[in-house]
């Protein structure tokens, strides 16, 4: 879906915005060297890690896979992944789909689209998610609903807050309506978790649309965003060309949807896992708390 | 510097004819300590009298006084670490309210406010603290979330009243408000309120129904702004002065009517003359109250919330 988005070529400067459309799995550096998509400086590999893989020139947040973004985030050596094997089957009989799982297992080396597993952040247990953009555009199908749901269950009966990346063009299309089901298994367990006063908290990566944007994307108890990255249900060139609306620039940005009150911050990658670890703290420590 | 108000003047007087006989006694080496000494005697003197006897009136003007700490000043000066919320999940994200969650002494809480700008242009990105529905519905989020992980809330008040405008009546103000007053009675958590500045309406009940009402003590609260009073009962919104004396909207007029439950000293002359001694003094109002409603039970606690609420107002029944 995210493929077909149009690309309109600029002629004029666009000081100061920051890259709004979504970035093709290309985008995930891998070489020596790597092309800034907003600024076009070329950055070396080690530099860009340094860097957190956001631009020394320009800021601007490339996409980062699910195994870096875990080392991002978790105290070192302390993930443990949950459901490793979990993987898609082809309920639906669609045509080359097995063919597209394959090849996105072969390049990320990762059986879903979604990793999960457990660790710690600043040595406060946490939950951990993260989709990765590169397989299948992130997209969710009944494998990557079950690994998430088993995570939330986890959380749930172990009292565990969970923190998750998103990053997916939604529900995966091959999977049919089943894939769908997977908006609401998830949003079910979620309010097990919710039931259970557990904190649950969504970090909106670049691009987060579709079926994952209308579950549990927008349901953490806080909700975060880096800069620059989409955020929507409806994609810019389904609205145009159904209901031929002009949209602004910056439409369904991090910056644009926080304005509009759907989520808490922007926060910059680099700021990232101190914002993370003090919500874990304020939701860790007991205080003034009434007694039954 | 914060900026003076007309019946300060005297004061301001005597503070410049203390700098100069400063200046001429660098200047010419004649010994004027005995003199100054007697000035600041005197600007003692006058500035308790002054403040003292302020009129209902001069202490509304005092409460709009810009150098008075914002609910951000009180936060940041509470909290040893804070992080803002954004956002009501529905439409906007209202600059007028503020909120987020943070840690005082270690101990986690959650913290709401209307929000004022220092300047003209950070008013007018605030609205000048008038929220829309928006903002309390920003409110409602994070007070359910605060009670959902067992923490307290405490919310500052300083706003001349809710949006009045088409933007905010289109959205539901009178379903925004109202909800929070019906929610804020239920929350299963300890709940205070601080009326820092103005506490105007409905605009300001939004945020306040609350286990303690704490009123500064240059603060006013009532069911309108004095000047719309004025208009409304007198056709003449210049006769707010009159309408202030009557309305009994200061602070120790609270007290007396069993709304506040205490008054918070000022620095003299106001919080803006001393930011710093505010915030401290408010911090630690926060963390004794708070030791003090977490020794109850949370049903003890919401039935003196209820029953708070239960008994105010007067009448006679024949």
């Amino acid at each position: 879906m995210l493929k077909e988005l149009f690309h309109k070529k600029r002629h004029y400067a666009t000081l100061g915005q920051p890259a709004t459309r979504p970035v093709p799995a290309s985008d995930i550096p891998k070489g020596l060297v790597d092309k800034c998509k907003s600024c076009g400086a070329i950055v070396i590999a080690k530099e860009l890690k340094k860097h957190l893989f956001t631009c020394p020139h320009c800021g601007y947040h490339f996409a980062v896979d699910a195994p870096s973004r875990v080392e991002l985030t978790l105290d070192e050596g302390s993930f443990e992944e949950y459901d490793a094997g979990v993987t898609s089957v082809d309920p639906l009989s669609f045509p080359g789909y097995p063919d597209k799982v394959k090849k996105a297992q072969k390049d990320t080396g990762l059986l879903e689209a979604v990793v999960t597993g457990r660790g710690t952040l600043d040595t406060e247990p946490v939950i951990i998610g993260v989709m990765d953009p590169r397989f299948i555009m992130g997209s969710m199908g009944a494998a990557a609903g079950e690994k998430l749901t088993r995570a939330m269950e986890r959380a749930a009966e172990t009292a565990t807050p969970m923190v998750l990346f998103t990053a997916s063009g939604g529900a995966r299309m091959q999977e049919g309506v089943l894939s769908l089901m997977q908006m609401a298994k998830t949003s079910v367990a979620l309010e097990r978790m919710h039931e259970a006063g557990v904190l649950f908290v969504t970090v909106i990566t670049n691009p987060t649309t579709g079926g994952v944007s209308a579950s549990f994307a927008s349901l953490g108890d806080i909700i975060l965003a880096e800069p620059g990255a989409l955020f929507g249900f409806a994609g810019r060139r389904v609205i145009e060309q159904t209901i031929r609306q002009k949209l602004p620039d910056d439409f369904q940005t991090s910056e644009f949807v926080l304005e509009h009150g759907m989520v808490d911050q922007v926060v910059n990658r680099k700021a990232l896992r101190d914002q993370l670890s003090l919500i874990l703290r304020v939701h860790a420590r007991k205080g003034w708390t009434s007694a039954d | 510097m914060p900026t003076e108000l007309d019946f300060e003047k005297p004061i301001r007087d005597l503070r410049t004819k203390i700098t100069e006989l400063h200046e001429l006694m660098a200047k010419s080496g004649v010994d004027l300590n005995g003199e100054i000494a007697k000035l600041e005697h005197r600007m003692d003197d006058l500035s308790r009298d002054l403040y003292e006897g302020l009129t209902p009136w001069q202490r509304v003007q005092l409460a709009r006084q810009p150098g008075r700490p914002t609910t951000l000043d009180y936060i940041h000066g509470i909290c040893s670490e804070f992080m803002e919320l954004h956002g009501d999940r529905n439409f906007r994200d209202d600059p007028a309210v503020v909120g987020g969650i943070g840690l005082v002494e270690g101990k986690p809480i959650t913290i709401i406010g209307h929000q004022k700008g220092r300047d003209t242009k950070e008013n007018i990105h605030r609205n000048f603290g008038m929220a829309h529905p928006d903002g309390y519905r920003k409110a409602l989020r994070l007070m359910q979330q605060a009670e959902k992980f067992g923490r307290p809330v405490v919310t500052f008040i300083d706003t001349a009243g809710a949006y009045p405008g088409m933007s905010a009546e289109e959205r539901g103000q009178s379903e925004a408000i109202a909800r929070n007053l019906r929610v804020m009675a239920g929350l299963k958590v300890p709940t205070l309120c601080f009326v820092t500045g103005e506490g105007g309406s409905g605009g300001a009940l939004g945020l306040g129904v609350t286990d303690r009402i704490f009123v500064l003590e240059y603060a006013w609260y009532s069911v309108i702004a004095p000047e719309s009073a004025a208009a409304i009962l007198w056709k003449d919104s210049a006769q707010g002065p009159r309408a202030a004396e009557t309305m009994k909207i200061s602070a120790r007029d609270l007290k007396e009517l069993g709304i506040a439950d205490d008054v918070i000293a000022e620095p003299l002359g106001g919080a803006q003359k001393n930011p710093q001694q505010m915030i401290a003094t408010v911090r630690k109002k926060v963390i004794e109250t708070l030791d003090e409603l977490t020794r109850l039970p949370i049903a003890e606690l919401l039935a003196a919330r209820y029953d708070k609420y239960r008994d105010m107002g007067t009448f006679v029944e024949r």
